[in-house]
Protein backbone atom coordinates (compact mmCIF):
# COMPACT_ATOMS: atom_id res chain seq x y z
CA UNK A 1 0.00 0.00 0.00
CA UNK A 2 1.15 2.89 -0.79
CA UNK A 3 1.69 6.68 1.47
CA UNK A 4 -0.96 8.14 -1.23
CA UNK A 5 -4.60 9.24 0.21
CA UNK A 6 -7.65 6.97 -0.84
CA UNK A 7 -8.82 7.45 -4.44
CA UNK A 8 -11.64 9.70 -3.19
CA UNK A 9 -13.67 8.47 -6.63
CA UNK A 10 -13.97 4.89 -4.93
CA UNK A 11 -15.39 6.35 -1.22
CA UNK A 12 -18.96 7.36 -1.14
CA UNK A 13 -18.60 9.94 1.37
CA UNK A 14 -22.65 9.83 2.04
CA UNK A 15 -22.48 6.18 2.66
CA UNK A 16 -22.41 5.91 6.76
CA UNK A 17 -22.15 2.58 8.99
CA UNK A 18 -24.97 0.21 10.56
CA UNK A 19 -23.83 2.85 14.27
CA UNK A 20 -25.91 5.53 12.23
CA UNK A 21 -29.16 3.76 12.34
CA UNK A 22 -28.38 1.97 15.92
CA UNK A 23 -31.54 4.36 17.08
CA UNK A 24 -33.64 2.90 13.96
CA UNK A 25 -32.74 -0.58 14.93
CA UNK A 26 -33.64 -0.46 18.56
CA UNK A 27 -37.14 1.10 17.41
CA UNK A 28 -37.61 -2.08 15.12
CA UNK A 29 -35.94 -5.14 16.80
CA UNK A 30 -36.75 -3.79 20.60
CA UNK A 31 -33.03 -3.81 21.37
CA UNK A 32 -29.74 -2.45 20.94
CA UNK A 33 -28.47 -4.18 17.47
CA UNK A 34 -24.98 -2.51 16.33
CA UNK A 35 -23.15 -5.32 17.81
CA UNK A 36 -25.57 -8.23 16.28
CA UNK A 37 -23.40 -10.75 13.57
CA UNK A 38 -25.19 -10.89 9.95
CA UNK A 39 -24.48 -13.16 7.38
CA UNK A 40 -24.89 -11.57 4.12
CA UNK A 41 -26.82 -13.86 2.04
CA UNK A 42 -25.07 -13.52 -1.47
CA UNK A 43 -21.22 -13.88 -0.28
CA UNK A 44 -21.14 -15.57 2.76
CA UNK A 45 -19.35 -12.25 4.67
CA UNK A 46 -19.72 -12.25 8.33
CA UNK A 47 -19.38 -8.83 10.07
CA UNK A 48 -21.06 -6.68 12.58
CA UNK A 49 -24.43 -4.74 11.83
CA UNK A 50 -22.33 -1.53 12.81
CA UNK A 51 -19.84 -2.69 10.28
CA UNK A 52 -22.56 -2.97 6.84
CA UNK A 53 -22.20 0.13 4.37
CA UNK A 54 -25.17 2.48 5.04
CA UNK A 55 -27.25 4.32 2.57
CA UNK A 56 -29.78 7.11 3.33
CA UNK A 57 -31.17 8.38 0.25
CA UNK A 58 -34.36 9.81 1.78
CA UNK A 59 -36.83 7.27 0.64
CA UNK A 60 -35.33 5.00 2.90
CA UNK A 61 -32.13 2.96 4.61
CA UNK A 62 -30.30 0.75 2.57
CA UNK A 63 -27.99 -1.58 4.12
CA UNK A 64 -25.24 -3.32 2.34
CA UNK A 65 -22.35 -5.78 2.35
CA UNK A 66 -19.21 -4.06 2.65
CA UNK A 67 -17.31 -7.50 1.02
CA UNK A 68 -19.70 -7.36 -2.08
CA UNK A 69 -22.17 -4.84 -1.95
CA UNK A 70 -25.43 -7.08 -1.94
CA UNK A 71 -28.19 -5.63 -0.16
CA UNK A 72 -28.91 -7.42 3.10
CA UNK A 73 -31.26 -4.85 5.04
CA UNK A 74 -33.99 -2.47 3.44
CA UNK A 75 -36.20 0.16 5.55
CA UNK A 76 -39.00 2.49 4.51
CA UNK A 77 -41.22 4.80 7.01
CA UNK A 78 -44.54 5.62 5.17
CA UNK A 79 -47.57 6.90 6.83
CA UNK A 80 -46.10 6.47 10.33
CA UNK A 81 -45.19 2.60 9.60
CA UNK A 82 -41.97 1.04 9.11
CA UNK A 83 -41.37 -1.75 6.43
CA UNK A 84 -38.60 -3.96 7.12
CA UNK A 85 -37.01 -6.44 4.79
CA UNK A 86 -34.24 -8.63 5.43
CA UNK A 87 -34.06 -10.76 2.98
CA UNK A 88 -30.51 -10.36 1.82
CA UNK A 89 -29.33 -11.43 5.53
CA UNK A 90 -29.01 -15.13 5.86
CA UNK A 91 -28.50 -15.05 9.33
CA UNK A 92 -28.84 -12.65 11.90
CA UNK A 93 -27.91 -13.22 15.69
CA UNK B 1 -47.26 14.69 20.75
CA UNK B 2 -44.12 15.94 19.73
CA UNK B 3 -43.13 19.07 21.44
CA UNK B 4 -42.54 21.71 19.00
CA UNK B 5 -38.84 22.99 18.89
CA UNK B 6 -38.93 26.44 19.13
CA UNK B 7 -37.59 28.64 16.40
CA UNK B 8 -36.81 25.46 13.81
CA UNK B 9 -38.03 25.01 10.73
CA UNK B 10 -37.66 23.43 7.35
CA UNK B 11 -34.88 25.00 5.25
CA UNK B 12 -37.09 26.55 1.83
CA UNK B 13 -36.95 28.96 -0.70
CA UNK B 14 -39.37 30.90 -2.44
CA UNK B 15 -41.54 29.22 -4.63
CA UNK B 16 -43.40 29.94 -7.95
CA UNK B 17 -46.84 28.41 -6.73
CA UNK B 18 -47.58 27.04 -10.39
CA UNK B 19 -44.75 25.90 -10.92
CA UNK B 20 -43.98 23.71 -7.94
CA UNK B 21 -46.70 20.18 -7.07
CA UNK B 22 -48.06 20.00 -3.86
CA UNK B 23 -46.00 19.32 -1.05
CA UNK B 24 -42.25 20.26 -2.59
CA UNK B 25 -40.16 23.15 -1.72
CA UNK B 26 -37.61 24.75 -4.11
CA UNK B 27 -34.22 24.20 -3.78
CA UNK B 28 -30.83 25.43 -5.51
CA UNK B 29 -28.86 22.32 -4.38
CA UNK B 30 -28.79 19.45 -6.21
CA UNK B 31 -28.99 16.34 -3.40
CA UNK B 32 -26.89 13.11 -4.45
CA UNK B 33 -29.56 10.25 -3.12
CA UNK B 34 -28.49 6.85 -3.76
CA UNK B 35 -29.58 3.45 -2.50
CA UNK B 36 -25.95 2.25 -3.32
CA UNK B 37 -22.11 3.04 -4.39
CA UNK B 38 -21.61 4.77 -7.27
CA UNK B 39 -20.49 2.43 -9.97
CA UNK B 40 -17.81 3.08 -11.91
CA UNK B 41 -18.49 1.22 -15.35
CA UNK B 42 -15.95 1.51 -18.07
CA UNK B 43 -17.53 3.46 -21.61
CA UNK B 44 -16.07 0.62 -23.18
CA UNK B 45 -18.14 -2.42 -21.75
CA UNK B 46 -21.18 0.15 -21.05
CA UNK B 47 -24.39 -0.83 -22.94
CA UNK B 48 -27.94 0.37 -23.37
CA UNK B 49 -30.34 -2.44 -24.03
CA UNK B 50 -33.78 -3.45 -24.36
CA UNK B 51 -35.19 -6.83 -24.02
CA UNK B 52 -38.89 -8.59 -24.26
CA UNK B 53 -39.57 -6.88 -27.41
CA UNK B 54 -39.64 -9.17 -30.56
CA UNK B 55 -35.54 -9.23 -30.74
CA UNK B 56 -33.05 -7.73 -28.28
CA UNK B 57 -31.15 -4.72 -29.15
CA UNK B 58 -28.65 -2.70 -27.80
CA UNK B 59 -25.78 0.10 -27.90
CA UNK B 60 -22.39 0.02 -26.79
CA UNK B 61 -21.48 3.87 -25.90
CA UNK B 62 -20.09 4.84 -29.23
CA UNK B 63 -23.27 3.33 -31.09
CA UNK B 64 -25.51 5.54 -28.40
CA UNK B 65 -23.64 8.68 -28.54
CA UNK B 66 -23.92 8.55 -32.86
CA UNK B 67 -27.74 8.58 -32.20
CA UNK B 68 -29.44 12.30 -32.37
CA UNK B 69 -29.29 14.08 -29.15
CA UNK B 70 -31.87 16.95 -27.84
CA UNK B 71 -31.19 19.27 -25.04
CA UNK B 72 -33.91 20.56 -22.55
CA UNK B 73 -34.72 22.52 -19.89
CA UNK B 74 -36.93 21.14 -17.08
CA UNK B 75 -38.02 21.12 -13.44
CA UNK B 76 -37.44 17.81 -11.43
CA UNK B 77 -39.60 16.84 -8.57
CA UNK B 78 -38.20 14.60 -5.79
CA UNK B 79 -40.61 12.59 -3.62
CA UNK B 80 -38.17 13.63 -0.78
CA UNK B 81 -40.08 17.18 -1.17
CA UNK B 82 -37.37 18.86 -3.14
CA UNK B 83 -37.67 20.67 -6.48
CA UNK B 84 -34.99 21.83 -8.18
CA UNK B 85 -36.21 24.40 -11.66
CA UNK B 86 -34.60 24.98 -15.03
CA UNK B 87 -32.15 22.27 -15.00
CA UNK B 88 -30.64 21.53 -18.27
CA UNK B 89 -29.80 17.96 -19.66
CA UNK B 90 -29.04 17.18 -23.26
CA UNK B 91 -29.95 13.57 -23.89
CA UNK B 92 -31.04 10.62 -26.77
CA UNK B 93 -35.05 10.47 -26.61
CA UNK B 94 -36.36 6.94 -25.55
CA UNK B 95 -38.55 7.86 -29.00
CA UNK B 96 -35.58 7.21 -30.58
CA UNK B 97 -34.65 4.19 -28.56
CA UNK B 98 -37.94 2.34 -28.41
CA UNK B 99 -38.32 2.84 -32.03
CA UNK B 100 -35.14 0.39 -32.38
CA UNK B 101 -37.52 -2.51 -31.33
CA UNK B 102 -40.70 -4.03 -31.85
CA UNK B 103 -42.93 -5.05 -29.05
CA UNK B 104 -46.30 -5.43 -27.82
CA UNK B 105 -45.20 -4.46 -24.18
CA UNK B 106 -47.15 -1.61 -22.53
CA UNK B 107 -44.89 -1.67 -19.18
CA UNK B 108 -40.88 -1.29 -18.48
CA UNK B 109 -38.73 -2.12 -15.74
CA UNK B 110 -35.48 0.00 -16.26
CA UNK B 111 -32.54 -1.61 -14.71
CA UNK B 112 -29.36 0.20 -13.53
CA UNK B 113 -25.57 -0.69 -12.69
CA UNK B 114 -25.96 -1.80 -8.79
CA UNK B 115 -28.97 -3.35 -9.14
CA UNK B 116 -31.60 -0.72 -8.66
CA UNK B 117 -34.70 -1.18 -10.40
CA UNK B 118 -38.10 1.46 -11.47
CA UNK B 119 -41.06 0.25 -13.36
CA UNK B 120 -42.98 2.76 -15.71
CA UNK B 121 -45.79 2.51 -18.77
CA UNK B 122 -44.39 2.82 -22.18
CA UNK B 123 -46.75 5.43 -22.64
CA UNK B 124 -44.74 7.67 -20.20
CA UNK B 125 -41.50 6.99 -22.33
CA UNK B 126 -42.54 8.13 -25.38
CA UNK B 127 -43.95 11.56 -26.78
CA UNK B 128 -40.96 13.31 -25.84
CA UNK B 129 -41.45 12.96 -22.43
CA UNK B 130 -38.18 10.51 -21.63
CA UNK B 131 -34.20 10.51 -22.12
CA UNK B 132 -31.06 8.62 -21.66
CA UNK B 133 -29.29 11.68 -19.98
CA UNK B 134 -25.61 11.74 -20.45
CA UNK B 135 -25.22 15.68 -19.92
CA UNK B 136 -26.21 17.95 -17.04
CA UNK B 137 -25.82 21.89 -16.85
CA UNK B 138 -24.16 22.04 -19.90
CA UNK B 139 -21.19 19.53 -19.28
CA UNK B 140 -21.03 15.87 -19.15
CA UNK B 141 -23.55 14.13 -16.03
CA UNK B 142 -21.18 13.16 -13.08
CA UNK B 143 -20.82 10.02 -11.96
CA UNK B 144 -22.72 11.06 -8.38
CA UNK B 145 -25.63 11.97 -10.56
CA UNK B 146 -26.28 8.85 -12.62
CA UNK B 147 -22.94 9.42 -15.57
CA UNK B 148 -22.56 8.17 -17.81
CA UNK B 149 -26.21 7.87 -18.47
CA UNK B 150 -29.04 8.20 -16.61
CA UNK B 151 -32.84 7.75 -17.30
CA UNK B 152 -34.51 11.32 -17.12
CA UNK B 153 -38.20 11.25 -16.66
CA UNK B 154 -39.08 14.76 -15.29
CA UNK B 155 -42.60 14.08 -15.05
CA UNK B 156 -42.80 11.88 -12.70
CA UNK B 157 -40.80 11.42 -9.57
CA UNK B 158 -37.16 11.72 -9.70
CA UNK B 159 -36.80 7.90 -8.37
CA UNK B 160 -38.15 7.09 -11.78
CA UNK B 161 -35.61 8.87 -13.24
CA UNK B 162 -33.05 6.02 -12.66
CA UNK B 163 -29.30 6.93 -12.11
CA UNK B 164 -26.62 4.42 -13.79
CA UNK B 165 -29.29 3.35 -16.04
CA UNK B 166 -28.14 0.32 -18.63
CA UNK B 167 -31.22 -0.83 -20.31
CA UNK B 168 -34.91 -1.75 -20.37
CA UNK B 169 -37.27 -4.85 -20.15
CA UNK B 170 -40.16 -4.59 -21.75
CA UNK B 171 -43.23 -6.56 -19.89
CA UNK B 172 -46.65 -7.16 -20.33
CA UNK B 173 -47.44 -6.32 -16.66
CA UNK B 174 -46.35 -3.60 -14.29
CA UNK B 175 -43.85 -4.97 -12.31
CA UNK B 176 -42.50 -2.96 -9.04
CA UNK B 177 -38.97 -2.05 -8.97
CA UNK B 178 -36.92 -1.41 -6.05
CA UNK B 179 -38.73 1.43 -3.94
CA UNK B 180 -42.07 0.62 -5.35
CA UNK B 181 -41.27 -2.86 -3.74
CA UNK B 182 -41.33 -1.34 -0.59
CA UNK B 183 -44.08 0.99 -0.53
CA UNK B 184 -43.55 3.93 -3.04
CA UNK B 185 -46.44 4.61 -5.74
CA UNK B 186 -46.39 2.45 -8.73
CA UNK B 187 -46.67 5.34 -11.06
CA UNK B 188 -45.79 8.66 -9.05
CA UNK B 189 -47.20 11.64 -10.44
CA UNK B 190 -46.10 14.50 -8.40
CA UNK B 191 -49.03 16.66 -9.60
CA UNK B 192 -51.02 14.44 -7.79
CA UNK B 193 -48.89 13.58 -5.36
CA UNK B 194 -48.76 10.12 -6.16
CA UNK B 195 -45.68 9.17 -3.17
CA UNK B 196 -46.95 6.15 -1.75
CA UNK B 197 -48.71 2.81 -3.01
CA UNK B 198 -52.33 3.99 -2.48
CA UNK B 199 -52.34 7.81 -2.81
CA UNK C 1 -27.44 1.69 38.63
CA UNK C 2 -25.66 -2.05 40.10
CA UNK C 3 -28.32 -4.26 41.44
CA UNK C 4 -31.02 -2.46 40.02
CA UNK C 5 -33.48 -3.27 36.93
CA UNK C 6 -33.87 -0.15 34.77
CA UNK C 7 -36.98 -0.12 32.73
CA UNK C 8 -35.21 1.74 29.26
CA UNK C 9 -37.14 4.10 27.59
CA UNK C 10 -36.70 3.14 24.13
CA UNK C 11 -37.89 5.85 21.94
CA UNK C 12 -38.42 9.28 21.86
CA UNK C 13 -38.25 11.55 25.03
CA UNK C 14 -38.76 15.22 25.53
CA UNK C 15 -34.94 17.17 26.44
CA UNK C 16 -34.76 20.17 27.63
CA UNK C 17 -31.42 22.14 26.41
CA UNK C 18 -29.90 23.57 29.32
CA UNK C 19 -26.65 25.29 29.28
CA UNK C 20 -24.86 26.16 25.44
CA UNK C 21 -21.03 26.95 25.33
CA UNK C 22 -19.24 27.75 22.10
CA UNK C 23 -16.40 25.27 21.00
CA UNK C 24 -15.26 27.11 18.04
CA UNK C 25 -17.08 29.24 15.43
CA UNK C 26 -18.64 26.37 13.97
CA UNK C 27 -19.17 23.77 17.16
CA UNK C 28 -21.24 24.27 20.31
CA UNK C 29 -21.66 21.94 23.18
CA UNK C 30 -25.48 21.76 24.42
CA UNK C 31 -26.27 19.92 27.88
CA UNK C 32 -29.17 18.36 27.98
CA UNK C 33 -32.00 17.61 30.75
CA UNK C 34 -33.78 14.41 30.01
CA UNK C 35 -35.76 13.19 32.63
CA UNK C 36 -35.21 9.80 34.00
CA UNK C 37 -31.85 9.75 31.82
CA UNK C 38 -30.65 6.13 32.23
CA UNK C 39 -27.45 6.79 31.64
CA UNK C 40 -24.91 6.08 28.65
CA UNK C 41 -21.46 4.35 27.95
CA UNK C 42 -18.46 6.70 26.34
CA UNK C 43 -18.76 6.21 22.83
CA UNK C 44 -22.72 6.08 22.49
CA UNK C 45 -24.99 8.62 21.07
CA UNK C 46 -28.17 10.19 20.62
CA UNK C 47 -30.95 10.40 18.24
CA UNK C 48 -32.14 14.32 18.04
CA UNK C 49 -35.52 15.43 16.90
CA UNK C 50 -37.05 18.94 15.76
CA UNK C 51 -40.42 19.35 15.16
CA UNK C 52 -41.22 22.79 14.36
CA UNK C 53 -44.77 24.37 14.29
CA UNK C 54 -46.27 23.06 11.17
CA UNK C 55 -45.65 19.43 12.27
CA UNK C 56 -42.46 18.98 10.25
CA UNK C 57 -39.91 17.26 11.25
CA UNK C 58 -36.15 16.36 11.19
CA UNK C 59 -34.14 14.04 13.05
CA UNK C 60 -30.08 13.26 13.51
CA UNK C 61 -27.76 11.57 15.51
CA UNK C 62 -24.81 12.94 17.33
CA UNK C 63 -22.49 11.31 19.99
CA UNK C 64 -22.67 12.05 23.91
CA UNK C 65 -19.79 14.72 24.29
CA UNK C 66 -19.70 13.57 28.16
CA UNK C 67 -18.88 10.45 30.47
CA UNK C 68 -20.98 8.30 31.75
CA UNK C 69 -22.04 10.12 35.00
CA UNK C 70 -21.33 14.01 33.77
CA UNK C 71 -24.16 15.79 32.57
CA UNK C 72 -25.69 14.90 29.39
CA UNK C 73 -23.47 17.05 26.59
CA UNK C 74 -23.62 16.69 23.58
CA UNK C 75 -21.55 18.58 20.80
CA UNK C 76 -22.38 19.58 17.70
CA UNK C 77 -20.68 20.92 13.89
CA UNK C 78 -22.90 23.74 12.22
CA UNK C 79 -22.82 22.39 8.48
CA UNK C 80 -23.18 25.07 5.81
CA UNK C 81 -26.39 23.71 3.76
CA UNK C 82 -27.64 21.95 6.86
CA UNK C 83 -31.00 21.63 8.58
CA UNK C 84 -30.65 20.75 12.01
CA UNK C 85 -27.27 21.72 12.60
CA UNK C 86 -27.48 25.31 12.25
CA UNK C 87 -30.27 25.92 14.66
CA UNK C 88 -28.69 23.78 17.29
CA UNK C 89 -25.48 25.86 16.66
CA UNK C 90 -27.14 29.28 16.67
CA UNK C 91 -30.91 29.08 17.80
CA UNK C 92 -31.24 26.99 20.33
CA UNK C 93 -31.08 28.50 23.94
CA UNK C 94 -31.67 26.93 27.27
CA UNK C 95 -35.92 26.04 28.05
CA UNK C 96 -35.83 24.55 24.39
CA UNK C 97 -37.14 21.65 23.76
CA UNK C 98 -36.29 18.65 21.66
CA UNK C 99 -36.75 14.93 21.68
CA UNK C 100 -34.04 12.36 22.43
CA UNK C 101 -33.96 8.87 21.70
CA UNK C 102 -31.01 6.96 23.17
CA UNK C 103 -28.43 6.10 24.07
CA UNK C 104 -27.66 4.34 21.24
CA UNK C 105 -24.73 2.03 20.47
CA UNK C 106 -23.37 -1.44 21.53
CA UNK C 107 -20.07 -1.18 19.24
CA UNK C 108 -18.10 1.92 19.25
CA UNK C 109 -18.23 2.00 22.87
CA UNK C 110 -15.29 1.58 25.41
CA UNK C 111 -15.02 1.15 29.39
CA UNK C 112 -12.18 0.36 30.94
CA UNK C 113 -11.77 -3.38 31.67
CA UNK C 114 -13.98 -4.34 28.29
CA UNK C 115 -10.83 -5.23 26.75
CA UNK C 116 -8.06 -7.47 27.65
CA UNK C 117 -5.76 -5.92 24.67
CA UNK C 118 -2.89 -3.25 24.57
CA UNK C 119 -2.99 0.66 24.30
CA UNK C 120 -5.78 2.63 23.21
CA UNK C 121 -5.38 4.22 19.28
CA UNK C 122 -8.22 7.08 19.07
CA UNK C 123 -8.10 8.17 15.68
CA UNK C 124 -10.70 11.64 14.99
CA UNK C 125 -11.29 13.43 12.03
CA UNK C 126 -13.29 17.00 12.48
CA UNK C 127 -15.89 16.76 14.81
CA UNK C 128 -14.85 12.79 15.39
CA UNK C 129 -13.24 13.70 18.04
CA UNK C 130 -16.41 13.89 20.27
CA UNK C 131 -17.32 9.96 21.09
CA UNK C 132 -13.38 9.65 21.19
CA UNK C 133 -13.17 13.00 24.25
CA UNK C 134 -15.77 11.10 26.06
CA UNK C 135 -13.96 7.84 26.37
CA UNK C 136 -10.75 9.82 27.31
CA UNK C 137 -13.28 11.35 30.17
CA UNK C 138 -14.33 8.27 31.18
CA UNK C 139 -11.31 6.90 31.08
CA UNK C 140 -9.92 9.89 33.88
CA UNK C 141 -13.10 8.92 35.14
CA UNK C 142 -12.62 5.61 36.18
CA UNK C 143 -9.04 5.73 37.04
CA UNK C 144 -8.06 3.53 33.83
CA UNK C 145 -4.40 3.66 33.37
CA UNK C 146 -4.62 2.29 29.97
CA UNK C 147 -2.32 4.27 27.20
CA UNK C 148 -3.41 6.64 24.51
CA UNK C 149 -2.51 7.57 21.97
CA UNK C 150 -5.09 10.20 20.08
CA UNK C 151 -4.38 11.65 16.48
CA UNK C 152 -6.71 14.38 15.69
CA UNK C 153 -7.26 15.66 11.69
CA UNK C 154 -8.43 19.02 12.23
CA UNK C 155 -8.69 22.11 9.14
CA UNK C 156 -6.97 24.59 11.37
CA UNK C 157 -5.99 25.13 14.69
CA UNK C 158 -9.35 27.23 15.67
CA UNK C 159 -11.48 24.29 14.20
CA UNK C 160 -9.62 21.53 17.21
CA UNK C 161 -12.89 21.21 19.55
CA UNK C 162 -11.75 20.77 23.40
CA UNK C 163 -8.35 22.48 22.72
CA UNK C 164 -7.72 23.76 26.17
CA UNK C 165 -8.71 20.08 27.67
CA UNK C 166 -6.57 18.75 25.15
CA UNK C 167 -3.51 20.79 25.26
CA UNK C 168 -3.31 19.24 29.27
CA UNK C 169 -4.00 15.97 28.57
CA UNK C 170 -4.32 13.16 31.40
CA UNK C 171 -1.19 11.18 32.08
CA UNK C 172 -1.02 8.48 29.80
CA UNK C 173 -2.51 10.17 27.41
CA UNK C 174 -0.90 11.69 23.71
CA UNK C 175 -2.23 13.82 21.78
CA UNK C 176 -1.13 14.14 18.08
CA UNK C 177 -2.59 16.80 16.21
CA UNK C 178 -2.56 17.02 11.96
CA UNK C 179 -3.95 20.59 10.58
CA UNK C 180 -4.61 19.75 7.00
CA UNK C 181 -6.36 23.17 5.45
CA UNK C 182 -4.21 25.89 7.57
CA UNK C 183 -1.76 26.23 10.35
CA UNK C 184 -0.26 28.72 13.00
CA UNK C 185 2.52 30.73 11.95
CA UNK C 186 5.99 28.61 13.39
CA UNK C 187 3.55 25.22 13.29
CA UNK C 188 5.64 22.49 13.64
CA UNK C 189 3.35 19.48 13.69
CA UNK C 190 1.82 17.26 10.89
CA UNK C 191 0.01 19.67 8.34
CA UNK C 192 -1.54 17.24 5.73
CA UNK C 193 -4.39 14.73 5.21
CA UNK C 194 -3.63 11.52 6.97
CA UNK C 195 -1.80 8.82 5.59
CA UNK C 196 0.48 5.80 6.19
CA UNK C 197 3.47 7.75 6.65
CA UNK C 198 2.02 9.44 9.19
CA UNK C 199 -0.11 6.81 10.83
CA UNK C 200 3.24 4.43 10.73
CA UNK C 201 4.83 7.05 13.35
CA UNK C 202 2.01 8.14 15.14
CA UNK C 203 -0.45 4.36 15.74
CA UNK C 204 1.09 2.02 18.62
CA UNK C 205 2.84 -0.81 16.92
CA UNK C 206 0.31 -3.47 15.62
CA UNK C 207 2.85 -5.76 18.52
CA UNK C 208 1.30 -4.36 21.19
CA UNK C 209 -2.23 -5.38 20.36
CA UNK C 210 -3.80 -1.96 20.44
CA UNK C 211 -7.35 -1.32 19.85
CA UNK C 212 -8.55 1.43 17.53
CA UNK C 213 -11.46 3.80 17.32
CA UNK C 214 -11.56 5.55 14.36
CA UNK C 215 -14.36 8.20 13.80
CA UNK C 216 -15.01 11.05 11.47
CA UNK C 217 -16.01 11.62 7.83
CA UNK C 218 -16.36 8.33 5.40
CA UNK C 219 -13.61 9.30 3.47
CA UNK C 220 -11.50 10.24 6.90
CA UNK C 221 -12.18 6.57 8.26
CA UNK C 222 -12.11 4.55 5.16
CA UNK C 223 -8.54 5.97 4.96
CA UNK C 224 -7.15 5.71 8.66
CA UNK C 225 -8.93 2.18 8.84
CA UNK C 226 -7.39 0.66 5.39
CA UNK C 227 -4.07 2.39 6.81
CA UNK C 228 -4.45 0.49 10.83
CA UNK C 229 -4.63 -2.51 8.95
CA UNK C 230 -2.44 -1.97 6.48
CA UNK C 231 0.15 -1.76 9.64
CA UNK C 232 -0.67 -5.13 10.83
CA UNK C 233 -3.62 -4.48 13.14
CA UNK C 234 -6.57 -7.00 12.91
CA UNK C 235 -9.50 -5.93 11.13
CA UNK C 236 -11.18 -6.83 14.34
CA UNK C 237 -9.47 -4.57 16.54
CA UNK C 238 -9.45 -1.31 14.45
CA UNK C 239 -13.69 -0.11 15.10
CA UNK C 240 -15.09 2.37 12.97
CA UNK C 241 -17.60 5.17 13.01
CA UNK C 242 -18.61 7.05 9.89
CA UNK C 243 -20.38 10.67 10.22
CA UNK C 244 -21.10 10.76 6.30
CA UNK C 245 -19.74 13.46 3.97
CA UNK C 246 -18.71 15.91 6.42
CA UNK C 247 -19.91 16.35 10.18
CA UNK C 248 -22.49 14.10 11.52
Amino acid sequence: MDDAAVDDAAVDDAAVDGNAIGGLLIEVFGTEMTTAVGTCGNCGAVAQVAEFAVYRPGLGTVVRCRSCGSVLMVFTEIRSVTCVDLMGLASLT
Amino acid sequence: MSPVSRGFRRKREAAPADRVPPGQYVTKDFPVLSAGPTPHTPLPQWTFSISGGHQPVSWTWEEFRALPTETLTTDIHCVTRWSKLDTSWEGVSLDVLLAAVEYDARYVLAFSDGGYTTNLPVADLLGGKAWVAFGYGGGPLGAEHGGPARLLVPHLYFWKSAKWVRGLQLRDTDVPGFWENYGYHLYGDPWREQRYAGD
Amino acid sequence: MAGTAVRRRLSWQTATVGRVTDETPRVRTLWLEVPDWPGHRAGQHLDIRLTADDGYQAERAYSIASAPGEPLAITVERLDDGEVSPYLTEEARAGDQLEVRGPVGGYFVWEPGSDPGGPLLLAAGGSGVVPLRAIVRERSRTGSSVPVRLLYSSRSWEDVIYSSELELPPDGVQVTYTLTRSQPRAWQGYARRVDMQMLAEVAWPAAEQPLAYVCGPTSFVESVAAGLVGLGYPAGRVKTERFGATGQ
